[in-house]
């Protein structure tokens, strides 16, 4: 079967892949119109470019492809202009969590034990997990886009660098800031 | 202060080695002032556990959506297919 060649059939799309293409963009930008807007934008792109299609890859892998760079667009315009501003606050707040001068942690900012973390309790659990998608949601854009590439599409450091306009340097910094501040932001919504 | 002392004391640069440490292995000398700072510090090898539980939670919470059924309504997918019909005529 290796030689087999796949076909478009855009008279099926939306019955075979609008819901996957859907909860593909809701996971990674949560918000409902803006996954919308990004699945019809897929098929009307995929369209156009019907004819350049090979036949390498799956129909569905094909439309997925064209969807996450939709995404990243997104994630880009999302993260430039006052979306800065966002992030270089964050990012001074963070630095409040430590001390200055040798980097240790400042007394009231030191973790602290979140009970419902080694806790079995289902219901604690699914607590916690929604205290979690809020503070995922309140991560600055760009680190919330690096987050989720890294952690959820488990993308290749140098591609997300290289998509989101980040140096090395500064994606290690973001990744490390996103967690801090995640992991504060439980711990002060938990506690 | 010493380079020991500076280890010892700087849980912002053993936190962000915690979080490299999971995505990426770290050179030798890295590892070393991960582990000085670790066999010192409480409080960064409690943040090391939660930060990995954290991932596992995100990870979790990743599979769990893709569970929930969330659909589109039927009127806009009609709508979308229309559109796509008429960009094929």
């Amino acid at each position: 079967m290796l030689t087999e060649t796949n076909v478009l059939n855009p008279h099926k799309w939306v019955a075979a892949y609008a819901d996957y293409l859907y909860m593909y963009a809701i996971v990674r930008i949560n918000d409902e119109d803006t996954a919308k807007d990004l699945v019809q934008e897929t098929f009307l792109a995929a369209l156009e470019k019907v004819d350049r299609f090979e036949g390498k890859s799956t129909e569905r892998t094909w439309l997925t492809a064209i969807l996450k760079n939709k995404i990243i667009d997104v994630y880009r315009k999302k993260s430039s202009g006052l979306a800065i501003a966002s992030a270089n606050k964050a990012a001074q707040e963070q630095d409040d969590f430590f001390e200055e001068d040798n980097g240790h942690w400042k007394a009231e900012y030191a973790p602290q034990p979140i009970a419902a973390m080694d806790d079995q309790d289902p219901l604690l659990k699914k607590e916690l997990n929604g205290i979690l998608q809020k503070c995922l949601q309140k991560l600055p854009a760009l680190w919330n886009a690096v987050f989720t590439m890294k952690h959820i599409d488990d993308a290749a450091t140098e591609n997300i660098c290289t998509e989101l306009h980040v140096s090395q340097a500064n994606f290690w910094v973001i990744i490390h800031r996103a967690k801090v501040n995640l992991r504060a932001c439980l711990q002060k919504n938990w506690n | 202060m010493s380079y020991l002392k500076k280890i010892i004391y700087n849980c912002k640069q053993a936190t962000f080695l915690i979080e490299k440490k999971q995505l990426k292995r770290l050179t030798f000398r890295e590892e070393m002032e991960l582990r000085i700072h670790l066999a010192g510090c409480g409080v960064c090898v409690l943040y090391n556990k939660q930060s990995r539980a954290i991932n596992d939670m995100v990870q979790q919470l990743f599979h769990d959506s893709l569970k929930n059924e969330l659909k589109l309504d039927d009127a806009f997918k009609a709508d979308l297919q229309a559109r796509i019909e008429e960009g094929l005529a």
